[in-house]
């Protein structure tokens, strides 16, 4: 009988004390657990594709709204000495046959099959769901593979320290970054910083895969290219009169 | 008392050889702290020369620690007794080197403190990735290598283990080409050649890296080698520097037959400024034709040519390397073709570079490592080459 009694008591105790670890745990984890869900927002779809349409015959020669834009949204310096990023430059070309002029804006094309991804040592390269290719800046370790790599010339170094920076766009001394596609304006329904400035409508975002879409549409109605299409890297920038 | 002279003389020229050496690794580590501190902006690299001088000094160490292996796979895997007794060196020399390459390769990173990252997120897509694993596979393997070799009880061992080193370099070897060799959009890399190209360059490198380490060894016991030994290791140097010459001829001929790359070649080979100086004088002439010279020409090809050989191959391997990777960035990717291209990024132009000091230092600081390790290793054990009387294989 007494023993049974120390049992029953022993019982009790151990029930209490599982009670309120657990409880102490859920406590502990349960806001750890909102943050995560916050951080992660929305979840990307991979349904989408994000592209553009770049009609050249609308982009003005030494007109550099997209850059500006650019440059302000994501808080880079502007300037354009060889070590200063730049994620959109614009390029102006002359056909070297017929002598035809043309300028048009250069950037991170957003590959379906990114060299930058394959290459990189440490999966900071990545493309998401929706076709963006990024930068993970907690993973780059500065080794510059991915620059080699790019056949756009997309991609910046950060040399320097960096001061003032835009929230929304973290940054990183000693690792590599590129057009993001103004992924924080995308993820809140909003066009690329570029796109939005562009005077003339030259530049055009949207869904490739939706075919209702205003890209859509004119992706199947204009002829458009992908520049160093026999890579087959199949980007998501598509140039018109090119 | 006079005895002991030469021998104090000695212990004083370690001391201050090991001195030197380890103030070269310190003036390499204060450059390191600079560019952490400043970021790489006190470096001439830059957005269109990502690679520089740094990389011309980690590739050089990386492929000739592969090649001077060489000499250990004649001795291991082909049972060629005078370089059996050479593979000991051939081992410290390979993990001397390599040591220094990586050093220089993982300092250089823009974020050296999270090379932890390497390993807890690894891509296998990523030749880099694959590298790691390459390069920390071959520490161990010739570590183990050296331990077969040197403990008497585990000598039956020192074949396999052997063979092993032999295939791991060849493939790490091939790793190193690869990183160049897949970057399909630069012109002056993507080549089937470059993995081969490699092997071949490394055999070159790495045996005149041994035959200097080995004639200071000889020196320092104040020996002489065997004039027969000497004779047939520097006509295989005569051999690898002609294989060598080939590889890179057909490389660059190659690229001649493909339209698309001729501007390319030009510029590498013709008016492309320091690129073709150095490529003709440094690599061809410096580093391949006064070679042979030393090494066949009659009345030539005694020890002190062979060593003179040596060191103007190894010479010439650095003119290379600067030509191969910072010569293949300076030249403008072909983005538009059929277009003249012209932008604030450097589109259409040649892409200047200017090293800096902090570069050479941190260079030098790795070849600093790896004849640190070296010193040190002769010094506390055995590794001068123990001949026994010369029998003709």
């Amino acid at each position: 009988m007494t023993r049974e009694c120390q049992i029953t008591g022993i019982d009790t105790r151990r029930r209490s004390f599982l009670k309120t670890s657990l409880g102490a745990a859920a406590v502990a984890i349960a806001p750890g657990m909102l943050l995560l869900d916050t951080a992660h927002g929305q979840s990307v779809s991979g349904k989408v594709r994000w592209g553009m349409l770049i009609d050249t015959a609308q982009c003005k020669a030494g007109c550099n709204e997209c850059v500006t834009a650019c440059n302000r949204e994501n808080g880079l310096s502007g300037e354009t000495k060889p070590t200063d990023s730049q994620w959109i430059r614009k390029v102006e070309l002359k056909d070297v046959g017929s002598g035809h002029e043309l300028s048009l804006p250069m950037m991170c094309q957003h590959c379906e099959h990114p060299p930058c991804v394959d290459v990189c040592p440490t999966t900071a390269s990545f493309k998401r769901a929706d076709g963006i290719v990024l930068v993970d800046k907690h993973r780059c370790i500065g080794c510059r593979y991915c620059m080699m790599a790019c056949p756009y010339k997309a991609r910046s170094f950060v040399h320097e320290p960096l001061h003032d920076q835009n929230p929304d766009v973290p940054r990183g001394k000693g690792t590599v970054e590129a057009c993001t596609f103004c992924v924080h304006r995308v993820d809140q329904g909003q066009q690329p910083a570029c796109a939005e400035a562009c005077p003339n409508k030259a530049i055009l975002f949207g869904d490739l895969n939706d075919p209702e879409s205003e890209i859509a549409k004119k992706v199947r109605s204009v002829a458009s290219v992908q520049v160093r299409v026999d890579l087959r890297l199949n980007p998501g920038i598509r140039y018109q009169g090119l | 008392m006079p005895a002991h002279s030469p021998l104090h003389f000695k212990n004083r020229l370690y001391y201050a050889l090991l001195a030197a050496g380890g103030l070269v690794v310190l003036a390499g580590l204060y450059a390191v702290y600079l560019m952490e501190h400043h970021g790489h902006i006190i470096t001439g690299m830059d957005d269109q020369i990502v690679w520089g001088m740094p990389h011309v000094f980690a590739i050089f160490l990386i492929v000739a620690a592969s090649g001077v292996l060489n000499v250990a796979s004649i001795g291991s895997v082909f049972g060629k007794a005078d370089y059996k007794a050479r593979a000991p060196l051939a081992g410290l020399l390979s993990i001397a080197m390599l040591a220094g390459g990586l050093t220089v390769l993982m300092l250089d990173l823009g974020r050296p403190d999270r090379i932890i990252v390497a390993a807890t997120n690894y891509n296998i897509t990523s030749v880099f990735a694959w590298n790691v694993l390459l390069y920390s596979g071959m520490f161990a393997l010739v570590a183990v290598y050296l331990w077969m070799m040197m403990e008497r009880r585990m000598n039956p061992w020192s074949k396999p283990a052997g063979f092993a080193v032999f295939a791991w370099r060849f493939i790490l070897t091939t790793g190193t080409g690869l990183i160049f060799a897949f970057l399909v959009a630069r012109q002056a890399y993507a080549s089937a050649l470059l993995p081969p190209l490699f092997i071949v360059i490394s055999f070159a490198w790495g045996m005149a890296a041994f035959l200097v380490a080995q004639a200071a060894i000889y020196a320092w016991n104040d020996k002489e080698p065997d004039p027969e030994i000497t004779r047939r290791m520097k006509n295989l140097l005569g051999v690898f520097i002609i294989g060598t010459l080939y590889l890179v001829a057909a490389y660059h001929l190659t690229n001649l037959y493909f339209a698309h790359q001729t501007g390319f070649e030009r510029f590498i080979l013709l008016d492309g400024g320091i690129y073709p100086q150095l490529f003709w004088w440094g690599y061809v002439v410096i580093g391949n034709i006064l070679p042979l010279l030393l090494i066949h020409a009659p009345s030539l090809g005694k020890n002190k040519c062979v060593i003179a050989a040596s060191m103007l191959v190894i010479l010439g391997g650095f003119a290379f390397l600067y030509v191969f990777i910072i010569g293949g960035q300076a030249y403008p990717l072909n983005i538009f073709p059929g277009y003249q291209a012209s932008s604030s990024f450097g589109d259409g132009q040649i892409a200047a570079y200017h090293p800096s000091i902090y570069e050479f230092l941190l260079g030098f600081g790795g070849l600093a490592i790896a004849f640190t390790i070296t010193l040190v290793g002769v010094r506390v054990l055995n590794f001068m080459p123990q001949d026994k009387p010369h029998i003709a294989d």
